[in-house]
């Protein structure tokens, strides 16, 4: 099996031909390394340059500058199909007038894989995809949701691939049936250990099917890190508010030593903070799993707006100084009216300077 | 404005798009039509917007027939799932033209067009045309058109599937808001039962274009009245097991015999099916009264916050969402832990017939 390690040296790209500022960039400036065999999500809001930088891997861009490395190769300019990778797009790529099985056999024929290979390897991913059953029906009177399956299968039947790109391959599924797909995708990450990278602006995609989660914003990437280091560390008020619904908490505050001052409310820090210059914008971050609702004595004082019903859980969206705060409390806590307090856990409370995440 | 259905079916081409449908829409109320793709979400709306009349069946406005009345002499207003704008219009242009239509006075217009420009944020953006803005925008351009038509009823079919979640999130809150207090109908569509649950209002659940239960959302949420309106209004799906109540306890299919607690307690004998949501299935720790099922992990899926373990049990493969992070490997035989008390319980023919206790936020 060949896997790849992708390498991006400081790679950028524009798709202006001549730039006046750095807001030209579709890709800021940029240098990393993805490891062999690690499942990788691209996350971010629209236009932050996630599908340009998926299209410069896979070779359907150029990038204005720098390089894109395959294993220590050069393959910057080498066009898609010189690339040894597999593609799966938001809509379906598939064959109408093909079997489910023709269409998975496809990319393997095309390669001059010998037969009985093909029949094995199409029952495989058949079968991981809950396929098996369908293998003999045309491909022309499935649901879009079966043709977007065949075309996941199309992107995995190869095991010869150095990685696999996926573009907001979910998308258009059903929830029920994403429960189902998101797992086997995982599942065949697990067994094969391709490096694969997907885009997507699903957090919940993004977070369960990567290893590590590279969050874009701007054309920047402003944190990679494992979903549990994205959610418990944000390095950024942005990745704070990104991840996690509803997002982190991110207030304006006046830090002193070991306390943070929220409007009228004191709150202790888990360390002592250097004295910040009086020009940085300095804020503190709590997401809302972090916040206790308490009956008025410790913590922030706030103002009760309303309580949700989530289903699992309750969000309860209260008004700090004016400002929305929002607390997730169990599916059947019970919240008073009037005024309460929100009481932070020390050790997640996160101050920032300038939306950077400082560390005491 | 009132508006009801009444027995509509629609049949296409010999094909059921709308099975026996009766819903009855009250002035100043969310209703959300909740399903799968193709279970006639769309196809309801158009029958409410007068786009499509009915094979059989009346709509009723205020008691008033208005089958096959064509949907220009109705006060509707639609938003769809892809982003429909008149592309060779500015933004302002877009939101001004069903009041230009109407012959509207040009200041009226403007104050309109101003107002709810203000309201979803496009103030920046009126002098652009449609297609230079983000989808995000270009649908809130779709939905300040719906907003100054000031219809009586305003259909939004998916209006937020195309959007980045982040958008999503804030559109879902700020919609209601944008029509709230002008007695508008509001019928929105959606595949996604946490969108439903935070829009809250009415929810009619959706299969094979028949509604299986219509009203307040928790209560479809939380008293199912069937197995299937627990399905279609349960992400992550809801999992399964099934009993035979027999001499004072229930022998189930995954393994163990439970106690006749919880929901469980006086049932009489015979076959039930037992639903729970994944939120109540734990990994842990063990506390006295939970049932204990053995399992064998799938695959494990991490969110930062929360993990969704899927575990196969004897005849089904389970969910659990658990707090925190639990990073099981799969192949790992592990425990979970039921709680009879979160137990929804459906006869042989689907009707609940117990359901958890709830007390609504």
């Amino acid at each position: 099996m060949t896997m790849a390690r992708i390498e991006l040296n400081n790679l950028a790209h524009s798709y202006k031909h001549r730039f006046s500022d750095s807001s030209d960039w579709a890709v800021k400036p940029m240098t990393m390394v993805w490891d062999d065999g690690g499942a990788y999500a691209l996350l971010g809001p629209s236009g932050c340059g996630k599908t340009t930088l998926l299209n410069i891997i896979s070779g359907l861009v150029t990038p204005s500058e720098g390089k894109v490395l395959f294993d220590d190769i050069d393959v910057t300019t080498l066009p898609t199909e010189q690339r040894n990778i597999a593609q799966v797009f938001q809509f379906p790529v598939i064959y109408d007038t093909m079997t489910v099985a023709e269409n998975l056999a496809f990319p393997l024929r095309n390669r001059g894989v010998e037969r009985r290979r093909i029949a094995e390897r199409v029952k495989q991913v058949a079968s991981m995809l809950d396929l098996s059953s369908d293998l003999e029906r045309m491909a022309s009177g499935l649901t879009a949701d079966m043709k977007q399956k065949i075309s996941l299968g199309r992107g995995l039947v190869r095991e010869d691939v150095r990685a696999i790109l996926f573009d907001e391959p979910l998308t258009v599924i059903d929830p029920h049936l994403k429960w189902q797909l998101r797992g086997a995708l995982k599942r065949v990450h697990r067994h094969s250990r391709t490096t694969m990278v997907y885009v997507t602006h699903d957090q919940t995609e993004a977070l369960t099917f990567a290893d590590k989660v590279v969050v874009m914003l701007e054309g920047e990437v402003v944190q990679i890190g494992t979903p549990q280091e994205l959610f418990e560390e944000p390095a950024h008020t942005f990745v704070g508010y990104f991840i996690g619904s509803p997002g982190m908490n991110v207030l304006p505050a006046v830090v002193e030593g070991c306390k943070a001052h929220i409007g009228d409310s004191a709150i202790t820090l888990a360390c002592r903070y250097p004295k910040f210059a009086s020009e940085k914008k300095i804020e503190v971050g709590i997401r809302p799993e972090f916040l206790r609702v308490g009956n008025g004595g410790q913590g922030l004082k706030v103002n009760l707006l309303r309580v949700e019903d989530a289903g699992s859980r309750r969000i309860v969206r209260a008004e700090l100084d004016g400002l929305p705060i929002a607390a997730i409390v169990a599916e059947d806590a019970a919240v008073s009216a009037g005024c309460l307090s929100l009481e932070p856990d020390p050790e997640h409370v996160h101050v920032y300077v300038d939306s950077k995440l400082v560390r005491a | 404005m009132t508006i009801t259905v009444e027995n509509v079916t629609k049949v296409v081409r010999g094909s059921m798009h709308v099975r026996d449908v009766s819903l009855s829409l009250a002035p100043g109320t969310i209703n959300i039509l909740l399903g799968p793709t193709l279970s006639g979400k769309t196809s309801i709306m158009r029958l409410l917007a007068g786009l499509d009349a009915p094979t059989s069946g009346r709509v009723l406005v205020d008691g008033d027939d208005v089958t096959g009345k064509p949907v220009r002499e109705r006060s509707v207003a639609m938003v769809y799932q892809q982003f429909i704008n008149y592309p060779v219009m500015t933004v302002y242009e877009n939101i001004a033209s069903p009041l230009r239509v109407r012959g509207v006075a040009k200041a009226e217009i403007d104050a309109k067009v101003k107002r709810a420009a203000k309201l979803l944020r496009l103030e920046p953006y009126l002098d652009r045309l449609p297609l230079s803005l983000s989808g995000g925008q270009q649908q809130r351009t779709a939905i300040a058109r719906a907003l100054v038509k000031e219809a009586k009823l305003v259909l939004l079919d998916e209006p937020l599937a195309n959007l980045d979640y982040k958008l999503r999130e804030e559109l879902r809150t700020e919609l209601p808001r944008f029509f709230a207090g002008k007695g508008t109908i509001f019928v929105y569509a959606t595949t996604e039962p946490s969108e439903a649950l935070l829009l809250g209002g009415n929810t009619a659940t959706l299969r094979e274009g028949a509604v299986t239960q219509f009203g307040p959302t928790p209560e479809v949420y939380r008293s199912p009245k069937d197995k299937a309106t627990a399905c279609i209004f349960s992400d992550p799906p809801m999992n399964f097991l099934t009993v035979r109540v027999e001499g004072g306890s229930a022998v189930s299919d995954v393994g163990p015999s439970f106690d006749l607690t919880g929901t469980l307690k006086d049932l009489p004998d015979g076959r039930f099916e037992v639903g729970i949501r994944p939120n109540h299935v734990s990994l842990g720790p063990y506390a006295q009264k939970l049932a204990v099922v053995k399992g064998t992990v799938a695959v494990s899926e991490i969110t930062g916050s929360e993990s969704f373990v899927h575990v196969d049990v004897p005849n089904a493969r389970w969910i659990a969402l658990a707090r925190g992070v639990h990073e099981l490997q799969p192949g790992q035989t592990i425990e979970i832990y039921l709680d009879p008390s979160k137990f929804f319980v459906f006869d042989v023919d689907g009707h609940l017939v117990r359901a958890p206790d709830w007390k609504a936020a």
